[in-house]
Parts: C-alpha cells; sequence; structure tokens
C-alpha cells in the first residue's frame, strides 16, 4: 500500500496542546514538512520563544531551545555565530517578537544574520488570555482593550514585514496566511524558500504567518478564518516584499 | 614564556582567547571597552567570532545561545550592563549552560559613574538574576591574577555547566602589570552531550528552563543546590597574608582593595601593631570556614571594601557572635587609601571605634 | 625597595607613554611594576597623569596617595602632585612651561627646559623624553642602557621620531646626572 500522507519526521509524537481551531498546529506542520524535504532535521537548532508556543520545543523533532521573552533572534544569533554550519530557525509570536523582542529582531535582521524567522502573527496576546498585542487591529476587542483598540491612544498596529523590508541588509521577506487551503499551500512554498535561501547561506529570512486565535477572538474556528480574511489581510497585505534576488539588483542600482 | 607589559583589558582579552573562549559577545560601556576593542582585532586572527550586539540583553541572549551550541561562549561588561544581562544569566543558570562573564564594577547605583567600585557585590554572589540560582566568583587582585583565572572560569563553568563571574574593579582593567600567560592544565571534561549540535546519530537534545510541573521545578532546584555545595567543599580559594604570626585583628578584602589593605598592614607592622589579611579569591563559594577558623586568634573583624558594606555581611554570617566584625569603606568610586585603612584600624584597637 | 613616580601634564605632552616606556624598562630588569592612569573625569579635563611603582617585591597597593617623585610637565601638574610627594623625593619640573616655585624645601627639585631642548633637538613632541631621561638621571631608578634599550624598541616604528626621541632622552639624562652631582 502506497503511503500518501503521514506525519512528518520533524514533528514529534507529543500532542499538541493548541486550542481547537488554532493555526499553530498548521504551521509546525509546514515547518516539519519543509525541515524532512529539505533533508535538515539532524543539522537544524529550532528556537521556540515565550507566548502559546513556547512548548513547541517539545513538538518539533530537532535539537530545541527555549529563548527568554523575545530574544529568540539573539539566542539564533548566538548559535548560527557559534557554529554557521547548523540549520537555525525561530518561532515567535507576535508579542514576543514585535513587543518586547523589536530591538532583536531588528538588528538580527540589520545584521544579515543567516538564520530562519517564522513568526506567527494572531493580533493578540494567546498564552497571557488574549491581551492587546502591537499587531491588535484598530477597534479589536481585547482584555486589555475592553472598548477596542484606539488608535488615537496607542496607535495603529505595526506591520513587521514593512518594517523589516525598509532595511537593506534583510534578504527574503514575505507574508502569508494559514487560513485558507489555498494560503497554506503558498505559505509553505514561502517557508521552503527561507530555510532555502539559509542552506545557501545567502540571506536573514523571515516569514510572517498570519494566524488565527478562535479562543481570544470569542469566535469559532471557522468564523476566525474568515475574520482573518476580512479584517487583518486587508492591512497585512499578503505578498512578497523582499528575495536576495531583488535585493542584489536594488543594491547594485543603489550604489 | 616571557612577561609582557599589558593592560588589565587587554590582559583579560587575550586571557579569554587562550582559555578558548572563541565565542565572544560585547555591548560598549566604560571602564572596559578596551576588552571588545582588543577582541575586534584579535578573534579574526583565531577563528573566533565577535560580535558587537545592540543591547546586554541581546548579549546574554547570544551567550545562552552560543553555550546551548557548545561553545565556550563569554561578554565583558560593566555594573549597568551586567544589570541588563540578569536575563540571560538566570536562563543561563537554569539551563546549565557554561558561560563567563567578566564584571569590571563601576561606581552606582543607577549610571553611576565609571571609577572603580565594589558595590556589585550581592548581585554577584547572591544570584543578580531572579529565580534560586547562584554563580561561580571569582575576584583577582592584578593583572596577572585576573589572567590567570579566566582559564579557571572557563573550565568550572564547563565542569559544573553553570555561569562564572569575574569581578574586577576598574583599576583592575585600566591598569598595566607584568602578564606572563602561562599553561593552564586541567582534568579532561566531560563531553558536551547535552548541546543543540543537531541530532544527527542520537536523540534531540533540547536546552530549556520551563518546568510547569512544580516536582520538577524543585528538582532542578535540588539538583542546582547540589552542585553549590559542591562548590563549597572544592573550589573555595583564598590568600592568607600574615597569618602565620600572631595577630591581633583580621581584615577580610578582596581584589585591589586587598592589595590596599596589605600596604596598611605593613604601615600598621611599623608601628608595632600586628593585623592578619585573608582575601578571598572565590566571592562565591565564600571562605566561610577559613575566616572562622583565622577568626579565633583575632580580637575583632574588619571588612574593607569599596562600597557601602556588601561582603561584611557574609563575614558576620561566618564569624556568628563570636567576634565583633567592623566595616571600612570607601565609595561612589573613592579609592581608599592605605592611610585610611591604617587609622580605622588603629581606631578600633583602641576602643574608639563604633 | 620600591619607588613610585607620579608623572603628569597637559593631554599630549605624552606622560602615558613616558610612564609605559619607565615600566617596560623595569619590568625588563626583573623587577615588580605597576602602571595606572588616571581615569575618569580628569580623563577629559585636560590633564593627564599615571602612576609608575617599580620594585623588588610584590606590590600591595597600587593606589600611592603620596608619591616618593614627580615629574610634572605643567603648571596644574605642579600644583596639584608635588604637595603629596613625600620628604626625600625627587621633582623634575618642566621650567619651560612651569613659571613658579614648589613650595616644598624638603625635596630634591630638578628643573628642566623640556620644551626648549626638545625643541632644539627637532621637536617640542619630544619634551616627555627630556623629563623621563632627567628623571633617570637624577634617580637612578633604572640604569640608562635599559631605558634607552626600551625607548628604541617603543619608537622603532617611527624611524623619524625615534631619533630625536633618543636625543631627547640622551639630553635629559646628562641635566639629571648633573642636579644628581648637586650642580
Amino acid at each position: 500500500m502506497k503511503t500518501i500522507f503521514k506525519r512528518p519526521e520533524s514533528l514529534t509524537l507529543t500532542p499538541m496542546h493548541y486550542c481547537p481551531g488554532c493555526t499553530h498546529g498548521i504551521i509546525h506542520r509546514l515547518v516539519a514538512e519543509v525541515l524532512d524535504e529539505l533533508d535538515l532535521r539532524e543539522r537544524t537548532v529550532g528556537i521556540a520563544s515565550v507566548g502559546c508556543s513556547v512548548l513547541s520545543y517539545n513538538y518539533f523533532n530537532c535539537d530545541m531551545q527555549e529563548a527568554s521573552h523575545g530574544r529568540a533572534p539573539a539566542v539564533a544569533t548566538g548559535i548560527k555565530r557559534a557554529r554557521p554550519d547548523l540549520i537555525v530557525f525561530t518561532y515567535q509570536g507576535d508579542g514576543d517578537l514585535a513587543s518586547i523582542g523589536m530591538a532583536e529582531i531588528v538588528h538580527a535582521a540589520n545584521r544579515g544574520e543567516k538564520f530562519t524567522v517564522v513568526f506567527v502573527n494572531n493580533t493578540v496576546y494567546g498564552m497571557t488570555g488574549g491581551q492587546m498585542a502591537p499587531t491588535t487591529m484598530p477597534g479589536q476587542v481585547t482584555t486589555t482593550t475592553p472598548r477596542g483598540r484606539d488608535v488615537d491612544d496607542i496607535g495603529y498596529p505595526v506591520r513587521m514585514c514593512e518594517i523589516l523590508a525598509s532595511l537593506r541588509t534583510p534578504g527574503f521577506i514575505e507574508r502569508v496566511a494559514a487560513n485558507t487551503p489555498q494560503h497554506i499551500i503558498r505559505a509553505k512554498r514561502a517557508i521552503k524558500k527561507a530555510f532555502q535561501y539559509q542552506v545557501e547561506g545567502r540571506c536573514f529570512s523571515f516569514v510572517e504567518c498570519l494566524s488565527t486565535c478562535p479562543t481570544n477572538w470569542g469566535l469559532s474556528p471557522y468564523k476566525a478564518t474568515q475574520w482573518l480574511e476580512e479584517n487583518m489581510v486587508p492591512y497585512y497585505p499578503l505578498k512578497n516584499f523582499k528575495t536576495p534576488e531583488e535585493s542584489e539588483e536594488g543594491g547594485k542600482n543603489a550604489d | 614564556m616571557a612577561k609582557v607589559l599589558m593592560k588589565g583589558n587587554e590582559a583579560i582579552g587575550e586571557a579569554g582567547i587562550r582559555a578558548g573562549g572563541l565565542c565572544y559577545f560585547c555591548y560598549p560601556i566604560t571602564p572596559q571597552s578596551e576588552v571588545a576593542e582588543y577582541l575586534s582585532r584579535r578573534m579574526p586572527d583565531v577563528g573566533g567570532s565577535f560580535l558587537q550586539a545592540e543591547s546586554e540583553v541581546a548579549v546574554s541572549n547570544m551567550l545562552y545561545g552560543a553555550a546551548g551550541a557548545g561553545v565556550r561562549a563569554w561578554t565583558t561588561s560593566s555594573s549597568p550592563g551586567i544589570s541588563l544581562m540578569m536575563e540571560g544569566l538566570s536562563y543561563i543558570a537554569a539551563a546549565e549552560l557554561p558561560a563567563v562573564l567578566i564584571n569590571i564594577v563601576r561606581c552606582g547605583p543607577g549610571l553611576g559613574g565609571i571609577l572603580p567600585s565594589q558595590c556589585d557585590y550581592f548581585q554577584a554572589v547572591k544570584g543578580g538574576g531572579h529565580g534560586d540560582y547562584r554563580c561561580m566568583v571569582l575576584a583577582p587582585s592584578s593583572v596577572q591574577e585576573a589572567v590567570d583565572l579566566i582559564p579557571l572560569a572557563f573550565d568550572r563553568a564547563d565542569r559544573y555547566r553553570n555561569p562564572v563571574i569575574v569581578i574586577g574593579d576598574g583599576m583592575i582593567g585600566q591598569m598595566m602589570e607584568p602578564v606572563e600567560f602561562k599553561e593552564h592544565k586541567f582534568p579532561p571534561l566531560p563531553p558536551k552531550d547535552w548541546a543543540t549540535t543537531g541530532c544527527k546519530g542520537r536523540k534531540r537534545n533540547v536546552v530549556n528552563s520551563l518546568y510547569l510541573d512544580p516536582i520538577e521545578e524543585e528538582k532542578l532546584n535540588m539538583k542546582l543546590v547540589a552542585k553549590y555545595e559542591q562548590m563549597k567543599r572544592e573550589e573555595v580559594r583564598y590568600e592568607e597574608y600574615n597569618t602565620d604570626k600572631p595577630y591581633q585583628a583580621l581584615l577580610v578584602a578582596y581584589g585591589t582593595t586587598a592589595r590596599i589593605c596589605k600596604t596598611a598592614i605593613q604601615q600598621l607592622v611599623l608601628e608595632g601593631i600586628t593585623v592578619a589579611l585573608l582575601r578571598p579569591i572565590t566571592l562565591f563559594p565564600f571562605p566561610e570556614k577559613k575566616i572562622q577558623e583565622l577568626a579565633r586568634q583575632a580580637e575583632w573583624l574588619m571588612s574593607v571594601e569599596m562600597s557601602t558594606g556588601q561582603m561584611v555581611e557574609d563575614v558576620r554570617l561566618a564569624v556568628g557572635h563570636d567576634r565583633p566584625v567592623y566595616f571600612f569603606g570607601r565609595t561612589g568610586g573613592v579609592v581608599p587609601t592605605p592611610e585610611e585603612i591604617r587609622d580605622a584600624v588603629k581606631k578600633h584597637l583602641t576602643g574608639k571605634g563604633v | 625597595m620600591q619607588i613610585e613616580a607620579v608623572l603628569a601634564g597637559f593631554g599630549g605632552q605624552g606622560v602615558m607613554l613616558a610612564g609605559k616606556i619607565l615600566a617596560q624598562t623595569g619590568m625588563m630588569l626583573g623587577k615588580e611594576v605597576v602602571w595606572l592612569p588616571s581615569y575618569g573625569p580628569e580623563m577629559r579635563g585636560g590633564t593627564a597623569n599615571c602612576t609608575v611603582i617599580i620594585s623588588d617585591e610584590p606590590i600591595a597597593s597600587p593606589i600611592i596617595p603620596h608619591p616618593r617623585d614627580a615629574f610634572v610637565m605643567n603648571r596644574p601638574s605642579l600644583e596639584k602632585f608635588v604637595p603629596m610627594m613625600r620628604p626625600g623625593g625627587v621633582a623634575v619640573i618642566n621650567t619651560s612651561l612651569i613659571t613658579v616655585k614648589p613650595e616644598r624645601d624638603d625635596v630634591k627639585v630638578v628643573n628642566v627646559t623640556a620644551n626648549k631642548i626638545a625643541m632644539e633637538v627637532g621637536s617640542a613632541k619630544s619634551s616627555n623624553m627630556v623629563m623621563l631621561g632627567a628623571y633617570v638621571g637624577a634617580t637612578d631608578v633604572v640604569p640608562f642602557d635599559a631605558l634607552m634599550k626600551e625607548a628604541k624598541k617603543a619608537f622603532q616604528k617611527k624611524a623619524k621620531l625615534a631619533s630625536i626621541n633618543i636625543k631627547c632622552l640622551e639630553q635629559g639624562y646628562k641635566l639629571g646626572q648633573a642636579a644628581r652631582a648637586g650642580h
């Protein structure tokens, strides 16, 4: 009998703790499939960050380090500088990366550290119970914005791809989503490219993946995927922002 | 090898390289930026990795990553910078990673100043960051001793899988003294089979400090305690000065302050006053048993520090109620003179003291 | 036996380098040495100083509130450091820039027109070497040939300046020796 679908080897057998309908599981699987397909599992170190995905070190079947809140890019820098032959990726949420870890991600990107960042944006602090994140949508109700995010008071959501794309060094930046089959296929393609660039030793690679949080959004899993499409995608456009090929061209022109 | 005249900060940089500290992360801060400058020149020649990070917070987490990947990683900084590294340090201690931090202490609190101080004693020996942990703390009193203790720091960090802090004041960093880089031989170390180096041919390794199960967390805490107890049994280091003759009082001082005490003691000897000195070289583990033993022959003790009184608490804990323990300190970047220390001793001898 | 000298002047007069050469010479003779710079606010204030200690025994305190000798290249340094000297020490004074006399009758004063001599030799920048030569001439803290050897090493990479510096050192030494002999 021919096997047409199986658990990627790069995922452990540990059952995941994510809420029903959360797309973390899908994104984990995409990363794991890519590690399998590129045959990277045995030379990869993943970095779990603080947030819902803190326990991802139990799920990725490769060497893992658990970082302090926001510092995964610094930890990844340490590993990659110590052992450049390893494949290193961080898996970070939006509170971790875009709030407390803003300095670390911007500087790692700007140094062009040759590791891959998988950035999962679901607009809330999930693990601590749904507080406002830097990525929370205007008007979105969270446990710390009971009247909805007031942009006059605390500004508009942070768009990380756009921020990082404004830097000259980082090579590969793309935003994808995990809410529909079509988006998921594209997401995998982007994640695979990101790792390929790292394998080639070319550049810093960054994939932002829009994700759902049905629990904290107070929506059913299906409604959550729709909410993502209707509210997040218009503000967070799904597209490639940068490839190393374009950057190299652009770099020449700029000089 | 012949002696060379080197500035402390540069000698520290060279000693780190020679000890195999080939992964160095830093953020500039006075009075130790020369270490970073030296290593930025030297590291490429020895195939090591030098990185000036975006902040000390990042530095400490880079140390965590590199140490977790099984290489000898280290940093140097000064007081306010070390405070920012407390996050990473706590994680490093919890994940049982080896790392070496060198603190060329400046006066504080706050931004303080850039002059010599010993005001970070508590931070260094009591853990410093959050959680129940300790670092081994080595306190050199000369440039040569700094150079000799750095290989030991790397070795013990690996052996105990625990952070080691080398603590010096601005003077150690700034002064030049003759230095000899000796060969240091240590027993073989266990393989770093816990490091994240890629899981080919073995079970995957996880470097982590998250324990949601209280029993598991307590187990970790007790495992750490066992290491600290072993350090207390096996790693205590100190220097005795003038303890081979009868003495009226015992001074306790570390680092350059201990050297100033020696001059004060020499001056007192000329006046017929006999005073001895115990200089802790390890601040953690603290030479409490030795102090207890030496205290029996003294009428009283005095802790001399460039602080408002920090190590004096550990001296008192060691001695208990057996003997009075006095304190003399200058702080804020003021370095005590031998004469001041001499006079402080005389004040207590004549009963006019505290 | 331990001697301590404080070397002080304006930033740029080369007192730090003079101190390093002196300490280096001491070390090469197998002595214990310390070179301790002033650092901190003074670094920015336009004056520079360092203390050099040369000893037959391990050096205890690197902090010397009362040095035996002083080597001062400008007036603020004279006013600050000469009063701190121990009785019986040697004060080498750059009289090219210092017109006041030290208010001490218990130290030996050696007056050297360091800038003038250096200028005559070829560069005012080498006044520090005139001072260093004079200090060693007046005190014999280290043998002059040993000092010369280390000075030559220090200026190895600057051939042009080297000969001027060496000459300044020699001129200074002669003055120091003469002062020592009581002229």
